[in-house]
């Protein structure tokens, strides 16, 4: 997909530097905390932040992951219904702060999703969300609690966070859709 | 170094970007070469006007809709002999975004040596003159400045009356505030000694009475009396719900003109309009084909004064 | 002229300083002094001259002045979201070489400043910075004007005021809401005093120039009535209000009432607001208290300068005001109405600002520019250096919390400049990532030398000190 560059690779590093610092200090330290990304992109960005910390703090923050698809009734209707394929490598997470990572944050369904995913899985203190941006539009109450950048965006948009362990490349990208 | 072999000095500014560049007498020996162009162009031998662009290209660069002016400028440019590109904005990477200093310089490089620019906001052409090394001719820029309009309307006014501006009075009706015809003309009708009288809402004309030689009316009873002609201007209208009046009805009841208001004026007073017309509105249809108006030789005098300024232009 | 080659930054982190600057002129605005003496700083603190040690590093301080540390109020760093306007590093530095040795971050950043966290990770920056980096947090939550940010939360995250700048408060329920809530804990809400229906499609002061140049003109009503609904909303409630960047003598004459009547309100106005005027936007280039240029005599008569008319650096929220208000500000300042002097120090990218006057993004640099505009004014005559300094530096300290002292045993938190010398403004001379002011290319007075905060240099413009 080409695009506008919204972010480079060193407006992306700064945002996450930042997240990172945030996630600690909003925790006031490394107890308890859990990542957990949401596949694909919140993964290695969940792995980025939990590497940012061990630099920062000396601490090993557990690393999980969650696989959310979509479920289309048929083909020309957009997706309202995201499901959980199934709960990858997920640590403990109960009587912990589980922060949630995803790159962009729309709708908030995905998020919704992961949330049931996680109280499924366990009963944590709290569940905080972090994502790279913040494209607005969202049809359910969610808040992101760090986000890289907030960017206003129409619905014939389309926001794309690429990263050099999935797609080469450090930048965040906002294009036109194709026409469907 | 005569301009056309008419006898004519040029200039030794680059750019025209508003007529409060000119002098009284370099506006008379302007209007006085664009009527001698225009007898030319009748009689169909321009002489050395021909070429005095000739390897010379020039490029349209018009960000808002405008054909009029724009073939105007363009007829102009090749009487003279120059080569014309027209930008057309709509599909050109500037649609796309890319920023007005860009395109210009995009233009220059690819040796465009004077651009027309009619752009919506004001100022504009000032920008390109200071960020490129083109030569400027403002075809118009936001609210701010249509020079080349002023001059044909002074032309034409000069014309019907009597050969002279000096001692005469102006009314110009309408919305002055968004209007840059009206300030290009509130320059050029002051410097050659005529008073102006604005008529219109106080939203679209206040501002304007601290302008020497201007004054406001308070009706339009008052703007043309004693006026020997008359100017109105096109109602934007969609600045007109919530921008300073109420309704275009409420406007055209207290400020329309009519055959039977025109006669508020000095006798036989010419009406002006710069075109596009909203008949009906700020004037009626029967006004606007009536004998007075002369919109139609302000059409015929345009192309005569762009190849006027054209010619006078430093190189 | 010193050469620009010469300057260097330091940082809060690095060791103490210890030399002697030997008969430079002392003026300290807190006891009202001003001498020639001798000032000594050992291990970063003000130092009795006997007890000094005997290798004591000597400079010479003929000729210059020193001044408690200028603290600025409103300064935009641009970090998180805007890093290539300037950084909290880039930002500091550009104080430094200001004479400025705190500066207060304003909240409007990408995402804003209205979580304890991101307060923390700012003032995280600027630890090691060139100047002590205070931040102002968001009034509301994302700058929205809807919900209040948690006021208390922040405040003890180390928030020293806050503030949705950028825009007033958009309704008076909310303002009186944040009044009432701020009061109790001591610090002000900044207001930045617009009334977005009366300013929206405006682009400059409206005037006779305005009308000249096509712009559609803002009205002083646009300010006015924001300052009054706070003002009644602060006195009704007992919070306390500061409005920011005032450009107009009815809000000033609004301000100089409150304070009579005893209501909790303080004011600041930009070095630019107060030497310059809407003329700037149609080419002059005169400040406010020389000759008035071409324009300013003449708004309707002269041919506007094509290299200067509809700059967009002239473009600035709330718009340069016309002379007389400008001057009214000045008497202001001289007369104490105006608690301090703050810069709105706004930088911007050359494709922000190099554009239509319409689309330029409203603002400009300030840090480096604001004590030389200020000496202009001194030396014109309608400002006293005294009262000009204190305005930048005491005055304003004490409305965070922050003392300026330089009395023997105080950190050393202070500015050395040379008010004879001149210098031109220009890109490398200039700390700031960004370079969007319209005094690029113009000469103006008053060259900092050396700026220590918490007793370390962070700025040497040729004393030898940094190497």
């Amino acid at each position: 997909m080409s695009g506008r560059q919204i972010m480079g690779a060193d407006d992306l590093r700064r945002a996450l530097v930042r997240i990172a610092h945030e996630i600690v200090e909003g925790n006031g330290g490394t107890d308890g905390l859990v990542m957990v990304g949401v596949h694909s992109r919140g993964v290695p960005l969940a792995e980025r932040l939990a590497v940012m910390i061990r630099e920062h703090e000396g601490v090993d923050v557990p690393v999980g992951s969650l696989d959310i698809t979509y479920y289309r009734d048929d083909l020309t209707k957009i997706a309202h219904a995201p499901i959980v394929k199934r709960s990858e490598a997920m640590p403990d997470v109960t009587d912990k702060t589980v922060v949630l990572v995803d790159d962009v944050l729309f709708t908030g369904r995905t998020v919704r999703a992961a949330l049931d995913a996680i109280t499924d899985h366990g009963r944590p203190t709290a569940v905080r969300l972090a994502v790279v941006v913040d494209r607005g539009h969202r049809e359910l109450p969610i808040r992101p609690d760090h986000v890289g950048k907030n960017l206003p965006t129409s619905l014939d948009e389309n926001v794309q966070v690429r990263l050099s362990e999935t797609d080469g490349v450090d930048e965040v990208l906002i294009a036109r859709s194709p026409a469907r | 170094m005569s301009a056309v072999g008419l006898a004519a000095e040029t200039w030794t500014r680059r750019h025209l970007l508003d007529v409060d560049q000119l002098s009284r007498s370099e506006l008379e020996a302007t209007l006085d070469l664009a009527a001698a162009l225009r007898e030319r162009r009748r009689a169909g031998d321009l002489g050395e006007a021909m070429r005095r662009l000739a390897g010379h290209t020039l490029g349209l660069a018009f960000y808002e809709a405008s054909t009029r002016t724009r073939v105007s400028f363009e007829l102009a440019a090749r009487e003279l002999g120059a080569t014309v590109v027209d930008l057309s904005v709509a599909g050109s990477s500037a649609a796309k975004g890319e920023s007005l200093v860009d395109t210009m310089r995009t233009l220059e490089r690819t040796g465009v040596r004077t651009v027309v620019l009619r752009h919506p906001a004001a100022g504009a052409p000032y920008l390109v003159a200071r960020t490129t090394g083109l030569r400027v001719l403002n075809a118009g820029d936001g609210a701010h400045a249509h020079p080349t309009q002023a001059l044909l309307d002074a032309l034409t006014l000069r014309d019907a009356l009597g050969g002279t501006l000096r001692g005469r009075s102006i009314a110009i009706v309408g919305d002055v505030a968004h209007s840059r015809v009206a300030r290009s003309n509130l320059h050029t009708l002051t410097r050659l000694g005529a008073r102006v009288v604005l008529g219109g809402p106080p939203a679209w004309v206040a501002a304007f009475q601290h302008w020497p030689g201007v004054n406001v009316a308070a009706s339009l009873h008052d703007a043309l009396r004693g006026a020997d002609a008359v100017m109105t201007l096109r109602v934007q209208l969609e600045r007109a719900a919530g921008g300073g009046i109420g309704s275009l009805r409420e406007y055209t009841r207290r400020w329309g003109l009519d055959e039977e208001r025109m006669s508020w004026a000095r006798a036989r007073a010419p009406l002006l309009h710069p075109g596009p017309t909203n008949e009906g509105i700020e004037l009626t249809a029967e006004l606007a084909a009536s004998e007075r108006s002369l919109i139609g030789r302000q059409v015929s005098n345009g192309v005569a004064v762009r190849m006027a300024v054209l010619s006078l232009l430093a190189d | 002229m010193v050469g620009h080659t010469t300057a260097r930054f330091g940082a809060l982190t690095d060791a103490p300083a210890t030399f002697l600057l030997a008969g430079v002129r002392v003026v300290d605005p807190a006891n009202g002094s001003d001498a020639v003496r001798d000032l000594a700083i050992v291990d970063g603190r003000i130092a009795e001259s006997r007890d000094l040690p005997d290798d004591i590093r000597r400079l010479d301080g003929q000729g210059l002045v020193v001044a408690p540390g200028f603290c600025d109020l409103h300064t935009h760093l641009r970090e998180p979201g805007m890093e290539g306007a300037e950084t909290v590093a880039s930002g500091a530095r550009a104080a430094a070489h200001g004479g400025f040795t705190a500066v207060c971050a304003m909240p409007n950043t990408d995402p804003a400043l209205d979580e304890v966290a991101r307060v923390a990770w700012v003032t995280t920056l600027g630890r090691d910075a060139s100047a002590r980096v205070r931040v102002t947090a968001a009034a509301t939550q994302g700058r929205a004007g809807e919900a209040l940010a948690d006021f208390g939360d922040l405040a003890a995250g180390g928030a020293v005021a806050f503030s949705d700048d950028g825009a007033a408060l958009p309704t008076a329920r909310i303002a009186r809401s944040a009044l009432e809530a701020i009061g109790p804990l001591g610090l002000p809400l900044i207001e930045h005093p617009e009334d977005p229906t009366l300013a929206s499609g405006t682009l400059m002061r409206a005037g006779p120039v305005a009308t000249r140049l096509g712009l559609a003109g803002w009205p002083p009503s646009a300010e006015l009535l924001v300052v009054q609904r706070d003002i009644a909303l602060a006195e009704e409630t007992g919070g306390r209000l500061h409005l920011t960047h005032l450009s107009t003598a009815a809000a000033l004459d609004a301000v100089r009432r409150a304070k009579d009547r005893g209501v909790r309100v303080t004011c600041d106005v930009t070095p630019h607001h107060l030497s310059m005027s809407d003329a700037w936007v149609a080419g002059d280039r005169t400040f406010n208290w020389d000759e008035p240029g071409p324009t300013e005599s003449e708004p309707f008569g002269e041919a506007l300068d094509p290299l200067r008319a509809y700059d967009g650096t002239c473009r600035v929220n709330p718009p340069l005001p016309c002379r007389e208000d400008a001057l009214a500000l000045i008497r202001g300042v001289a007369d104490g109405t105006v608690d301090a002097i703050a810069t709105d120090h706004a930088p911007h990218p050359p494709e922000r600002t190099l554009v239509e006057f319409a689309e330029a993004a409203p603002g400009m640099i300030g840090l480096e520019t604001a004590l030389s505009l200020g000496l202009a004014a001194v030396e014109a005559g309608c400002l006293s250096l005294a009262g000009l300094l204190a305005a930048m530096s005491t005055r304003p300290a004490a409305l965070i919390g922050e003392e300026r002292s330089l009395r023997p045993g105080a950190e050393a938190d202070l500015v050395v400049f040379d008010p004879a010398d001149r210098w031109r403004v220009e890109r490398d001379w200039l700390a700031s990532l960004s370079t969007n002011t319209p005094l690029m290319g113009m000469t103006i007075p008053g060259v900092v030398r050396l700026t220590l905060a918490n007793g370390r240099v962070t700025f040497d413009e040729g004393m030898g000190l940094l190497v």
